[in-house]
């Protein structure tokens, strides 16, 4: 659209802005977003972004299932760190309830969530080097993520959407031969990291178009309500898992890497270095797991045991109602939020008494970190977008719900 | 501690806040809707409060209460690290509100949001359109009266998407059965 | 490839599996991407689960120059009309794969946004289930049109040909099958 009050006459030459729709389908691998972008020559002069082209449906369809039957859906949400959704939505239902889950079931689910929060944050580095034209990072990332899901797997049982958390507990305990399989998989993932930072971290193409890209001010920050990586990077020293502790992140010690300038670069030193403190975590959780039951001894929250579902009608009819009816949850609200992979993922959970939700509104900590979208994007060049989106780490399936 | 929080906002706006409470270690008030601006303000400005980030700014929908709508507005404080909860009422017949987008930069696309899924205007929103659904869509999904199961469709599709359910809808009983297949 | 039409009988009988052989190993992809699918779209395309042993290795982001079609994760109504687009753009020979069970028949997500299977909108090759499907499971998928695509006629995309003959012999009017505009 012609604005004369923009036409530059550089050597007399008739210029006008240019319209270009980077469209919902796009090579960066991150998910189905539109960018309308007005360009002046490779500079972007206005930036305005439309969401939803992976809009499911799901506070709608959590509304009509019963709360065991929300799980399903939370992994879907950030799908490339499935089990810390789930917990978060069982530490939100479990606080409606009232209940504590069992010492074991905390480091369990440490454990469990940190290995997702690795494998979300390689795939995040993998993505961005394939993003700049490395294919060999994405290699990397992808086959040290492969080690963790054979992990996953032979826990949970599924590589991707387990839906292994439940209200109360867990579905099953850890392998008797996890420790092992643990330190297989973490020397190899160990390796694997060091081959990206030796390839990256101090490579001139790299640097040149991640270092001074996509800068925030700490103010614009926190106004935005950027949360994970994207705040940190700027100098906030603000992580769910340090100051409010829940499930056993107030009994092992970490620490939590923070950025100064607030570029694309330093987000890629965050994610780096976190994945060395979630391994960090990881090894002191498994040293200090408690023995005990993972279920919570409740049997209006939990399933019985199977020898009782079939050799007494107690057991049955207790079965039944849970299935049928769902968990009966209190009467009431409360918004409970949980570290994800990247950010404050917050359950918004409302209660009226019966086995089905009567809202599950979710916190997604993409949907705020793409609200100013125009303040990274707008006075930076095209080629500029690639690695702030990719900084970003927005995943669509919890931008959308 | 957050319950002086409260109290001291209890204090100030003593006819807008209706209820305020501490269950399950939430800070909540429950407050009209005609003062939210100049609420949010104060718990924004106010140098000790200093609830510089909105976490979630959401709605639920009670359906068959008076009032239907509660705009949820969780605000938190980055350097007290303290939470709390804004609930505004609104009503069925009038489902309308001030727009906060001027105070914090998260609040423009959730407002966008909330429109899109239960239909409440934001006033003096600077772009108050659809943001997860298409601008064709008609109604507001997440509403309580809003069936799950319904298509509105953008392109002509191939065949029909739900073969039995959508016959099944469309058949009352005392009506010839011949026309149903439509 | 309007040449392959106007040859003699004998002849494209003998270059039909030839042709076929070249197209079915080497598919040049357009991953449509959009869900959780991605993820193990990203699993069979790397080292472990390799997609390019089969030849299908290249992702070509223009339509234009892909002839597989590989619709991975949710398609909802807003993004219908994009995929449509995409489709037409693709020129003949091409094939879609509706990878996961989003895809094939909408999923668990039965509801207002999201489309119920993708063959509502264009025709669907190979369906994969799967929530996500195994990467065996795609390659399996990916062997299945394999098969397909060998034993095509030459024929199929032959609508120059088939629409001369059937207005020679009088069986269709002329003017109902010119393009619309």
């Amino acid at each position: 659209m012609p604005d004369s009050s923009l036409d530059m006459d550089t050597a007399g030459i008739h210029t006008e802005p240019m319209l270009l729709n980077m469209g919902p389908s796009h090579p960066a691998m991150h998910g189905t977003v539109r960018m309308i972008l007005t360009l002046d020559g490779e500079t972007v002069i206005k930036c305005d972004a439309e969401i939803g082209y992976l809009h499911r449906g799901f506070e709608k369809e959590c509304e009509n299932a019963t709360w065991t039957q929300v799980f399903p859906y939370t992994d879907r949400l950030n799908y490339v760190s499935p089990l810390l959704n789930n917990f978060g939505f069982a530490l939100a239902v479990e606080k409606l309830l009232g209940i504590e889950a069992t010492p074991r079931c905390n480091y369990i689910r440490t454990i469990m969530g940190e290995i997702s929060r690795i494998g979300d944050h390689l795939t995040c580095l993998g993505a961005g080097s394939l993003e700049l034209g490395g294919f060999s990072g994405f290699l990397y990332a992808v086959e040290a993520r492969e080690h963790l899901y054979d992990l996953i797997e032979e826990v949970t049982g599924a590589r991707l959407t387990v839906s292994y958390g439940r209200v109360g507990g867990l579905k099953t305990d850890l392998t008797e031969d996890f420790a092992a399989r643990w330190a297989f998989a973490r020397e190899r993932v160990m390796r694997i990291w060091e081959d990206i930072n030796k390839l990256l971290t101090r490579n001139r193409i790299f640097l040149d178009r991640m270092e001074g890209t996509g800068v925030i001010s700490q103010a614009d920050a926190i106004s935005y309500g950027l949360t994970g990586p994207m705040l940190r990077s700027t100098g906030v020293d603000y992580d769910v898992r340090k100051d409010h502790p829940y499930f056993a992140y107030g009994d092992v010690d970490f620490d939590v890497p923070v950025g100064t300038h607030g570029d694309n670069f330093d987000r890629y030193q965050v994610r780096l270095e976190e994945i060395k403190q979630s391994m960090r975590i990881i090894d002191q959780a498994l040293a200090r797991l408690p023995d005990g039951p993972i279920n919570v001894d409740d049997p209006r929250v939990v399933l019985p045991e199977k020898e009782r579902v079939y050799n007494s009608i107690e057991g049955m009819i207790n079965h039944f109602k849970l299935v049928f009816e769902g968990i009966q949850v209190p009467a009431g609200e409360v918004y409970s939020y949980t570290e994800g992979g990247n950010g404050e993922l917050g359950f918004y959970v409302v209660s009226n008494g019966t086995g089905k939700p009567w809202k599950v509104g979710i916190r997604s900590p993409s949907f705020y970190n793409m609200c100013p979208i125009h303040k990274f994007v707008e006075g930076g060049m095209i080629a500029d977008i690639i690695p702030t989106f990719d900084g970003i780490n927005m995943i669509g399936g919890e931008i959308d719900r | 501690m957050s319950a002086s929080d409260i109290k001291r906002l209890v204090r100030k706006f003593k006819n807008d806040i209706v209820d305020s409470s501490e269950r399950l270690g939430m800070d909540t008030a429950l407050v009209k809707k005609d003062n939210i601006v100049e609420i949010v303000q104060f718990l924004k400005d106010d140098d000790k409060l200093a609830y510089n980030m909105l976490r979630h700014l959401t709605c639920v929908d009670y359906l068959h209460r008076e009032p239907r709508f509660e705009v949820i507005y969780v605000l938190y404080s980055t350097t007290n690290k303290q939470q709390v909860v804004l609930k505004a009422m609104i009503n069925a017949d009038d489902t309308t509100i001030d727009s906060i987008s001027h105070l914090y930069g998260s609040a423009n696309w959730a407002e966008r949001e909330v429109w899109d899924m239960y239909g409440i205007k934001f006033n003096h929103h600077p772009n108050m359109r659809r943001i997860l659904l298409y601008e064709e869509f008609e109604g507001h999904p997440l509403r309580k009266d809003y069936d799950k199961q319904t298509s509105q469709p953008r392109v002509q599709l191939l065949r029909q998407e739900r073969d039995a359910f959508e016959e099944f809808k469309t058949y009352h009983v005392g009506e010839s059965a011949e026309g149903s297949r439509s | 490839m309007g040449l392959e039409q106007q040859l003699p009988g004998f002849i494209t009988s003998k270059l039909e599996p030839a042709v076929n052989w070249a197209r079915k190993f080497s598919l040049f992809q357009y991953p449509f991407v959009t869900a959780c699918c991605g993820m193990e779209y990203m699993s069979v395309s790397c080292a472990r689960y390799d997609i390019a042993r089969f030849g299908a290795e290249i992702p070509r982001f223009s339509p234009r120059q892909a002839d597989l079609l590989f619709v991975v994760g949710t398609v909802n109504h807003k993004l219908a009309p994009f995929l449509r687009k995409v489709y037409e753009q693709m020129t003949e020979p091409k094939w879609v794969v509706a990878f996961g069970v989003c895809a094939s028949t909408g999923g668990f997500y039965d509801n207002y946004a999201t489309v119920q299977g993708i063959d509502k909108i264009i025709p669907v090759d190979i369906y994969i289930p799967g929530c996500p499907p195994r990467p065996e499971q795609v390659l399996d998928a990916l062997m299945a049109l394999q098969e397909k695509i060998q034993n095509e006629p030459f024929d199929k995309y032959a609508y120059e040909r088939r629409r001369q003959v059937a207005v020679a012999e009088g069986l269709v009017d002329a003017e109902r099958l010119k393009p619309p505009g």
